[in-house]
């Protein structure tokens, strides 16, 4: 049963500022729709690309959105940044009504587009509890009939009495969340809320609305750029692009879909490292990170990655290296291996010519995250060539198969698949 | 094919007529909450507490008598001019708390409309509640002061007539909130108008028989320009059903009762339109 539909769905906004230049515009929108006229503006509206400059004021932040949701479905929604996310959560929250198009749905809405909305920094927690929960639609013997549920969930017991200005930041949010997710509604709309609290908190939250689908038969909406959060817990997802549906479909397949759109675009621009790198001796030539033959900045760790270098040798060179590291950015050095380390008998000098190295790193080794690639080239216990500046950056944006089970991130920096055993 | 049934539709827009009035009742409880929340919240980390809303009223009253019975030495109709003031501050106090804080309703909240649904009429009309709590306890003052005058030996008469206060409250409270949402509503986009309000209605109490009684006004083109004023029946029958002095013109006061209905009419109309879509402007 569909408990939410929404129908050719489109909202128009205008950029700008408002002041003398808006008030004609208005006057012609009113002379118009008095005359039985539809509105001029709508016509003019652009698709909603905040990268380009546009010629128009007028943008459609969704345009002929349409999608449906069954009873107990998490339905996660993703794309870019300014792609329409919000706006189409604000619809369905209505803070906003949407330009043309229609939403139906079955049950009670409660929307959590922002949490401890409401909250009164001068009250106490209790207060608090019962002022959110209000706003949120609950009746006060909703709440109290809850209450101590909600206390235990948000684990600030202690501060219960302490007006919420006090709180960390943290434990602001604890309690806000712990109240919404005590809502009776049918339909939870959340929007990013997970970006704060603590990895053990978060983990209650996802649980929470893994939960209140699964037992209780409630649908979640949710906004979200943890790729692996979404293939968690939802069951379908919309990616929206430029305010259009992009794909809508099984959560597993949406994640694919987005990551392969996502990385598309990010490895058209092409960054390269600083290849004036020479001396008398030797001259670098190129460096890549690929996958199957797929030069790229960002990658899906499911295929194993190669660095190839290409480089001259000017010189016969005796006890020359060639090699790398790999930072995980802002952390510390996970890798250094040059090939002499991984080749079985020592090399003892080197031929002029060009030459290309290839290097294979396993399929899982790397977790999600930003790494640099600093390659090093040098003569053995004699002198490096190069000084820290011949870097790459590639991003690993989704893991391989394997923490599955797991919704957060684990801690550390690689995670190559391991073989276990018990007896 | 059989329709299916639908709890909600948003659409783009609402018939023009559509004021969810049952919507708010069920909504009671955040009402209330609202209520208490702006009690509790405004005083917070401040010695006097409750007590600065007599500090207010007393103090402007002491003002008052000053300039305009002491110096200016207008007429207070035979009261005692603390009196007399108090009591007119007191009413009129009621209706500009009303009207300069529902006037903003939009642009003061938008930070939480943004975030949550809920009738936006929730928020002025718990303004207009809360601003009553205060009332309350203002006239609590008022007749304080009158028990004291009435100790010294004054002449003041509590009659039957004080049943006619809750009444006009309510009629105060009526033109506060309509003229508040009307303005509201306009001023979401264009905020030209709130520079308006909180002078205006300074000025607009110099229109009313606040400071002066009806009875001293005896240019005839004055009293109709005062009498066009809705609210000068209100303040005028609200010293007379106090204090017993002043007017009490009933054909006056259903000009003023239409007046509200027309203009609570407008105002949720003009509301209901807005509240839609004002966060896109706001």
């Amino acid at each position: 049963m569909s408990v939410i539909k929404v129908e050719n769905l489109s909202k128009l906004y205008r950029l700008g500022q408002v002041g003398t230049g808006s008030i004609f515009h208005d006057v012609n929108r009113w002379w118009h729709t008095v005359r039985g006229m539809d509105d001029p503006y709508q016509r003019v509206g652009e698709v909603n690309d905040r990268t380009q400059k546009g010629s128009s004021d007028y943008v459609w932040a969704l345009r002929d959105i349409n999608f449906e949701v069954k009873q107990g479905e998490v339905l996660g929604i993703i794309g870019r940044n300014g792609a329409g996310k919000s706006t189409l959560l604000k619809i369905l929250s209505r803070t906003t009504a949407p330009t043309t198009g229609s939403i139906k749905v079955k049950g009670r809405i409660a929307s959590l587009l922002e949490v401890g909305t409401g909250f009164h920094p001068e009250l106490s927690g209790r207060d608090n509890i019962f002022m959110n929960g209000t706003i949120l639609g609950m009746t006060r013997a909703e709440i109290k009939s809850k209450f101590d549920e909600i206390v235990q969930f948000a684990g600030v017991e202690r501060y219960l009495d302490t007006p919420v200005k006090r709180y960390s930041s943290g434990m602001y949010v604890r309690l806000a969340f712990a109240v919404a997710a005590h809502l009776e509604s049918e339909i939870l709309i959340v929007d990013e809320v997970l970006a704060v609290g603590d990895i053990e908190f978060q983990k209650k939250c996802l649980g929470k609305m893994k939960d209140v689908s699964e037992k209780q038969g409630r649908t979640v909406l949710f906004v979200s750029h943890n790729m692996n959060v979404i293939g968690n817990i939802s069951d379908k997802v919309i990616i929206i692009d430029d305010g259009r549906t992009y794909f809508f479909g099984d959560a597993e397949n949406g994640v694919d879909q987005y990551l392969k759109k996502t990385i598309a675009n990010i490895n058209n621009v092409k960054e390269s490292i600083n290849l004036s790198f020479q001396t008398n001796e030797f001259a670098l030539q190129s460096v890549v990170v690929c996958q199957k033959n797929t030069e790229g900045f960002d990658f899906i760790n499911d295929l194993p990655l190669s660095i190839k270098l290409k480089y001259e040798i000017k010189s016969r060179l005796i006890g020359f290296r060639i090699g790398f590291d790999v930072y995980e950015n802002k952390s510390s050095m996970v890798l250094f291996r040059s090939f002499h380390d991984d080749l079985i008998e020592e090399i003892n000098y080197i031929e002029p010519g060009v030459y290309n190295s290839s290097v294979e790193l396993p399929i899982d080794y790397f977790k999600e995250g930003s790494y640099s690639l600093n390659i090093i080239v040098g003569i053995h216990n004699h002198k490096w060539f190069t000084k820290d500046d011949l870097k790459l950056s590639f991003n690993v944006v989704k893991a391989a198969n394997h923490n599955k089970t797991y919704a957060d991130t684990r801690p550390g920096v690689i995670s190559p698949v391991l073989k276990w055993s018990q007896h | 094919m059989q329709e299916e049934h639908w709890d909600l539709v948003i659409k783009p827009k609402s018939n023009l007529l559509d004021i969810n009035l049952r919507e708010v009742w069920q909504y009671r409880d955040l009402l209330w909450m609202f209520i208490k929340r702006d009690f509790a919240a405004q005083y917070k980390q401040t010695l006097l507490g409750p007590l600065w809303h007599f500090i207010q009223p007393l103090f402007t009253t002491l003002i008052f008598v000053v300039v305009f019975s002491k110096i200016a030495a207008i007429s207070t109709d035979g009261l005692p001019p603390l009196l007399f003031y108090l009591s007119g501050i007191t009413i009129w106090n009621y209706f500009s708390s009303c009207l300069v804080s529902t006037s903003n309703t939009f642009v003061a909240n938008a930070y939480i409309f943004g975030k949550v649904y809920f009738p936006r009429l929730v928020m002025p009309i718990s303004v207009v509640l809360s601003n009553m709590v205060k009332f309350g306890i203002q006239f609590l003052l008022l007749m304080v002061v009158m028990l004291w005058y009435a100790f010294k030996g004054s002449p003041i008469h509590i009659g039957t007539t004080v049943l006619f206060i809750p009444i006009l409250l309510l009629m105060m409270a009526g033109m506060g909130l309509g003229l508040g949402i009307i303005i509201s509503s306009l001023t979401t986009k264009y905020r030209d108008f709130t520079v308006l309000v909180t002078f205006g209605v300074q000025l607009l109490m110099y229109a009313t028989p606040v400071v002066y009684p009806m009875s001293v006004v005896e240019n005839a083109q004055l009293k109709f320009w005062l009498s066009i004023n809705p609210l000068t029946p209100m303040v005028e029958a609200f010293r007379y059903a106090l204090l017993g002095v002043g007017t009490f013109d009933s054909i006056q006061l259903l000009y003023s009762g239409i007046f509200i209905v027309v203009v609570l009419l407008l105002g949720l109309l003009l509301f209901g339109k807005v509240e839609k879509t004002f966060m896109d402007t706001v």
